[in-house]
């Protein structure tokens, strides 16, 4: 059984539909990138995992129990916030505290650990993201973006979560920063068989990273599937998101054609030989990814 | 006939936005009035982190002393001057201590002084509340179960009604000394007839009366500031105009809370 079940979410905010029907499970120990455009609705979907949110319809069931329906309220869902932990876009430190603070707050205010436990703790947790412990007496506003982010995922960490959700991890890094982090998501997976969610648009990182990707247009699941798979997708609207392309090149003819693999030449196989004479071609301006 | 249906259109269209803006503000009402009820609520577990309150009555107690200090200089100065000029040929002057007196200690140093902090108070909490928002810490809070009600806004709300009476009083004090100088420096009066004026019908009443609603002007300086900076929506603009909205809130029901205390207590 899937560690976590999306089941029909459907959300709306007035009249304008951000999710509409989506469904979608999350294996334990796997890393589900959730991937697509600005305004697709993965923040929302996010902020529904999260329950930051709740949905007009549809639930999530985290190990076959609901945790998530229109019926749920914020008080509901406290019980469950301990098995997840969240890095945000910029890691949403708390400004007043320095760093050794912001891992030491939750841990003080919501466990019974000695002051003592509290700080090997802490020391602990900043070891696993690379840092050293003289970092504890840095502010927030002292660190660069990858630090923050390295931090973010440390305060995470304290409280020994079986979730890690990264909300756009790497949208504000350098490509340099981006690799570190990624390798520190796939090392948290080894060293602590984590299962991890990363809503990103950074296709790269997802490639990098993750055991399938998931990709949402339009309030919706369009794709589920390995890298290999996306890649080789003949959605025109994956093909364009995925190689950054600003218009579509690809004119597949229509839905049915979706998914089906380019054959040695180039064309869509698994067509009749009427179908294939309208389906796309793979030029040398319009290469596979 | 078409003038007729563009006056009806018009007059349908600007009825429509008026009741959105009633319910609006009906909501906003509602929204506060729960935020209030959730702090209150909370209020006792102050005593178990007294240090998040005790570095607010520091930051915004301690802080505002200045200001207050300087404010209520020239408010006991002025208040002399005015009492001069309106009592001029009307009423004897040896009754000048008993007006400025009553009009200190029972509405100018209460009302003046809270709306003060509330200027320096206020938009401070609503910024920083506001740009909490806009850089998802209080959702960081909310997932890591702590609630940000009683991690902020709590201390904040404690904080404000122990100090806002404290900075009443001292600038009380500042103001009486303030009213001593000018009439020393420049009113033709000896100091004997004006402090024999200020204590000929001093009343405790009056100034526990000013000192204890200044308790409510506390919390409305913090709560103002607490609710607009949780209502800011978007980023650095949102949480501009969430200050200026905290700060004319708080001014407004500083008086209307005042009003109301009066009409009760009087």
């Amino acid at each position: 059984m899937p560690l976590l079940q999306i089941e029909h979410l459907r959300k709306r905010f007035g009249g304008q539909i951000v999710l509409d029907d989506i469904n979608l499970d999350v294996n334990k120990g796997e890393i589900l990138a959730i991937i697509g455009q600005s305004g697709s609705g993965k923040t929302v979907l996010f902020r529904h995992i999260i329950g930051l949110m709740f949905p007009d319809a549809g639930r999530i069931l985290l190990d076959g129990e609901v945790i998530s329906s229109p019926t749920t309220k914020a008080a509901d869902f406290d019980k469950y916030r301990k098995r997840f932990g969240i890095l945000f876009q910029g890691a949403a430190l708390f400004d007043s505290m320095n760093v050794g603070e912001n891992l030491a707050f939750p841990l003080r205010e919501l466990t019974g650990l000695s002051e003592a436990e509290i700080v090997k703790i802490v020391g602990e947790s900043l070891e696993k993201v690379g840092l050293k412990e003289g970092f504890k007496t840095r502010m927030p506003a002292e660190l660069s973006g990858g630090m923050r982010s390295r931090v973010g995922l440390a305060r995470a960490l304290v409280m020994n979560p079986e979730i890690m959700l990264y909300d756009e991890p790497t949208s504000s890094l350098d490509p340099i920063m981006t690799d570190k982090i990624n390798d520190l998501i796939e090392s948290l997976r080894e060293r602590m068989q984590m299962t991890s969610i990363v809503v990103t648009h950074d296709i790269s990182s997802a490639y990098k990273i993750a055991d399938r990707i998931a990709m949402i247009h339009e309030g919706r699941i369009l794709f589920c599937g390995t890298p290999a798979d996306i890649r080789k997708s003949h959605n025109p609207y994956i093909q364009q998101f995925i190689r950054g392309q600003r218009k579509m090149q690809y004119a597949v003819r229509d839905e049915e054609t979706w998914g089906l693999p380019f054959n040695a030449a180039g064309t869509v196989s698994g067509l009749s030989p009427g179908e294939e004479a309208s389906a796309p071609k793979l030029s040398s301006d319009n290469p596979a990814p | 006939m078409t003038g007729v249906l563009r006056l009806v259109a018009l007059t349908g269209e600007q009825g429509i936005s008026a009741a959105g803006a009633v319910s609006r503000f009906l909501r906003s009402i509602c929204r506060f009035s729960l935020l209030v009820a959730r702090t209150i609520s909370r209020t006792w577990l102050i005593f178990r982190n007294p240090d998040l309150t005790i570095v607010q009555m520091f930051n915004l107690g301690v802080g505002s002393l200045p200001l207050v200090a300087v404010i209520a200089l020239f408010l006991g100065s002025e208040t002399v001057i005015q009492a001069i000029y309106q009592m001029a040929g009307i009423v004897p002057m040896r009754y000048l201590g008993v007006l400025v007196c009553k009009s200190l200690t029972t509405e100018l140093a209460p009302v003046i002084i809270s709306m003060v902090v509330a200027g320096r108070v206020t938009t401070g909490i609503a910024a920083e509340i506001g740009t909490m928002k806009a850089t998802e810490q209080l959702d960081a809070m909310q997932v890591l179960r702590l609630d940000p009600i009683r991690y902020l806004i709590v201390p904040k709300m404690v904080a404000c009604c122990i100090m806002v009476p404290v900075l009443v009083i001292a600038g009380e004090f500042i103001a009486f000394l303030g009213s001593i100088l000018t009439v020393a420096l420049s009113v033709d009066m000896t100091m004997q007839t004006y402090l024999s004026g200020l204590r000929l019908f001093f009343s405790a009443v009056d100034l526990y009366m000013g000192i204890v609603k200044t308790v409510v002007f506390g919390a409305v300086v913090a709560l103002t500031g607490a609710y607009f900076g949780m209502e800011a929506k978007g980023g650095a603009e949102g949480v501009g105009k969430a200050t200026t909205r905290a700060v004319i809130a708080a001014a407004v029901l500083i008086l209307v809370f005042d009003f109301v205390i009066a009409i009760l207590v009087l």
